[in-house]
């Protein structure tokens, strides 16, 4: 006995595009990689919190493990000495993947224009969606989660996303 | 004009800071760091001098030791073996400003990547020349010889499993990287590598005005970032010889307070998930949520609020503020108790904390630990009671102090802290003076906007405080303030103009990692997960 939609529906069939299915599994499902390094991983972790609750968007399965996660969040500072192992668990993520990059730090240095500072992280990896702040409020991360979702939607699965990216750290 | 306490002669350091220690009890090394002054305008014996930064044991006095350094030999003694805190102080200066520190075990690059090449802090490095990493270190160079000093040979060495811990690890609370030798479970040889976070602060200090450089405190411990403001405003009000108003003191202490708070809010909040209780994260980050609401209607920022200004505050508090931190106050009280009401009698919390990452009370001195983790040990050192700033001698609070150092007193301490914080906002607002929040001062504050349009004078104090900033005094000065972490001290150096000529943070988390090696040595890699989460360490802080 189901409840809901399939107790009406009963033993019937529906059918749909494989991309319009997949993808909706997908953009209610995303896994974020948190790579929190500094002041936007504070902020971060209130848009995990109770108030804010990232779970609202089916994204609360926050996996610190790169193969496991399918959306990076790269929320702080990103620094010349850190820079290859953002690249590394960017690279050990599997495909489909999304960036955001969350404040001005990681998408731009932010106001650390200096010796030490990898100025903006699209040097080394593609990024999907900026967000401006320093930090920027939750709702902004919310926002940036949606438009992820948005281009989850809208993309086919059996297209290659981002294959001609080619950053500093790419010999 | 300002000056360090005692200039003495380099091949002198040595012996100098062995009768300090000895006979006049300077006991405990805060911070080792350089000057370069390649650029300074007034002639100087030699280009680099090193800075010492003591204090005593009963944490009333501090004094700064100054020597110049040879120009050829660019060499010094180094004092690794009177305090442990030298380890980590001498590496960084010798990173920073490449000056070598003759007898110290391990002088490498702390804060900058292997690969780095030159000193970023001086003055003829440029600040926006960045060096590409490519590779990160494999660190074998540190670990066999600190397997060797505990007995290991070379055939042992395969039976051992080495781990890294971080820098990209969720128990490792921002970016550490902590890589250990491990038989079994048990933890046999600890090494920490930081600078995955520096992202210089105090070279951006020297390119940007005195007024610039409040927004790059607010990321320095961004938990508590008003705590920061208020020691850096703190130092260039006490160079430029201002005192500011009683109101401006008063607001200081209570929204000091209010960040103590959050601060320590979050440090036990990630402490108790890492111990897998999850409820307790969301019983006490809610009313976080609330004091950060009120902190963006009164400073128009959640957590970066560079709220202080030189000489006051940028805002005074908004009608119905004390209303609103009241409400935060009570809410904060409920989930203290809602969150020890889980903990408390629960034997599982118990037995993950209690003789877990114990920090012995002599070992935290010499490492030159403060704040809640030296106080854990029962050390009852606290600024604001042995070198009060601010009238904080007029409150009537307790220092709050552990007695066995391990991860149940270092929380119990930040719980019982904050209830102690919030005894001081509730006296600080029934004494709250009225009058102004600024410093009646031209030279330091911005006039008002009615001045600016209205004449020339105004006009012409608003572009000349912009634009060349405010003149401090020539001279050096190091003062302190007691951060959520412990001691936050800052060292700024002056030529004069509108722009820090140096400045150095003193941040209390950089000592505290710099012992944590030795801590965890011995016990459990589930135990040095809470034990670091217990020691709050802010990488924004300790990398700067």
């Amino acid at each position: 006995m189901g409840l809901g939609a399939e107790a009406n529906l009963g033993d019937s069939i529906i059918t749909t595009k494989l991309d319009s299915a997949i993808n909706w599994a997908r953009s209610y499902s995303l896994w974020p990689m948190a790579f929190g390094t500094a002041c936007c991983g504070i902020e971060f972790m209130s848009v995990a919190a109770s108030r804010y609750d990232i779970s609202r968007f089916g994204a609360e399965v926050v996996r610190f493990s790169p193969r496991q996660a399918d959306l990076l969040i790269v929320a702080g500072t990103i620094t010349y000495k850190q820079a290859p192992v953002l690249k590394k668990i960017w690279d050990q993520m599997c495909e489909p993947k999304w960036v955001i990059s969350m404040g001005a730090c990681a998408c731009s240095g932010g106001f650390y224009d200096n010796y030490t500072t990898l100025q903006g992280i699209d040097e080394i990896i593609p990024v999907d969606e900026y967000i401006a702040g320093c930090p920027p409020r939750p709702e902004a991360v919310l926002d940036a989660i949606m438009r992820i979702q948005e281009r989850a939607q809208d993309e086919s699965i059996i297209k290659d996303r981002v294959k001609e990216y080619k950053g500093i750290l790419d010999a | 004009m300002l000056k360090p306490d005692m200039l003495i002669d380099a091949k002198d350091i040595k012996s100098t800071i062995t009768k300090l220690k000895n006979e006049q009890d300077y006991t405990i090394l805060l911070d080792v760091t350089a000057i370069d002054y390649l650029q300074y305008p007034d002639v100087t014996p030699s280009r680099f001098a090193v800075i010492y930064i003591l204090r005593t044991s009963n944490f009333k006095k501090q004094l700064t030791v100054k020597a110049y350094v040879d120009d050829k030999t660019l060499e010094v003694d180094s004092i690794t073996d009177l305090y442990y805190a030298a380890n980590w102080g001498e590496r960084e200066t010798f990173d920073q400003y490449g000056i070598r520190f003759k007898g110290h075990p391990n002088l490498k690059r702390v804060l900058n990547h292997h690969q780095f090449v030159g000193h970023p802090l001086r003055k003829d490095y440029e600040v926006t020349k960045g060096q590409i990493c490519t590779e990160t270190e494999d660190l074998m160079d540190e670990m066999i010889p600190l397997l060797k000093s505990k007995g290991y040979k070379d055939v042992d060495l395969e039976d051992l499993m080495l781990l890294n811990v971080g820098p990209s690890h969720p128990a490792s609370h921002g970016t550490i990287r902590n890589f250990v030798a491990m038989e079994g479970e048990t933890i046999k040889a600890c090494v920490t590598e930081i600078g995955y976070l520096h992202r210089g602060f105090e070279k951006a200090c020297e390119t940007h005005n005195y007024s610039q450089v409040i927004p790059y405190t607010d990321r320095l411990n961004y938990c508590s970032a008003m705590l920061n403001n208020i020691g850096y405003c703190k130092t260039i009000e006490e160079m430029l010889g201002v005192d500011i108003t009683p109101r401006a003191k008063m607001i200081r202490i209570i929204i000091g307070e209010l960040s103590r708070l959050t601060d320590h809010i979050v440090c036990n909040a990630a402490n108790m998930v890492d111990l897998g209780g999850l409820t307790n994260f969301w019983y006490i980050f809610a009313p976080r949520d609330k004091a950060y609401d009120l902190f963006s209607k009164l400073t128009g920022a959640r957590l970066t609020n560079s709220y202080t200004r030189i000489g006051g505050l940028e805002f005074d508090l908004y009608d119905g503020f004390a209303q609103d931190l009241e409400d935060v106050l009570k809410d904060v009280e409920k989930a203290l108790d809602d969150s020890l009401s889980l903990i408390e009698h629960n034997k599982i919390f118990h037995d993950r904390t209690q003789d877990v990452g114990v920090i012995d009370a002599n070992f935290a001195l010499d490492a030159g630990i403060t704040g809640p983790n030296l106080r854990a040990a029962g050390v009852a050192f606290d600024l604001r009671k042995d070198a009060p700033y601010y009238g904080y001698e007029n409150f009537d609070f307790d220092v709050v102090v552990g007695s066995h150092g391990d991860v149940y007193d270092r929380m119990m301490c930040r719980f019982e802290e904050m209830r102690q914080s919030m005894k001081i906002i509730r006296q600080a607002m029934k004494e709250l003076p009225d009058g102004p929040i600024n410093a009646e001062h031209p030279a330091i504050l911005l006039p008002s906007k009615k001045d600016v349009y209205g004449n020339i004078e105004g006009l012409m104090n608003q572009f000349k405080l912009t634009f060349e900033g405010i003149k401090v005094p020539k001279g050096e000065y190091y003062s302190a303030t007691e951060g959520a972490n412990g001691e936050l001290g800052f060292y700024a150096v002056s030529d004069g103009s509108g722009t820090p000529y140096k400045v150095k943070c003193r941040p209390p988390c950089y000592y505290a990692l710099g012992g944590y090696a030795k801590i965890v040595e011995g016990g459990m890699l589930a135990d040095a997960v809470v034990t670091m989460a217990s020691m709050n360490f802010i990488a924004g802080e300790f990398d700067r």
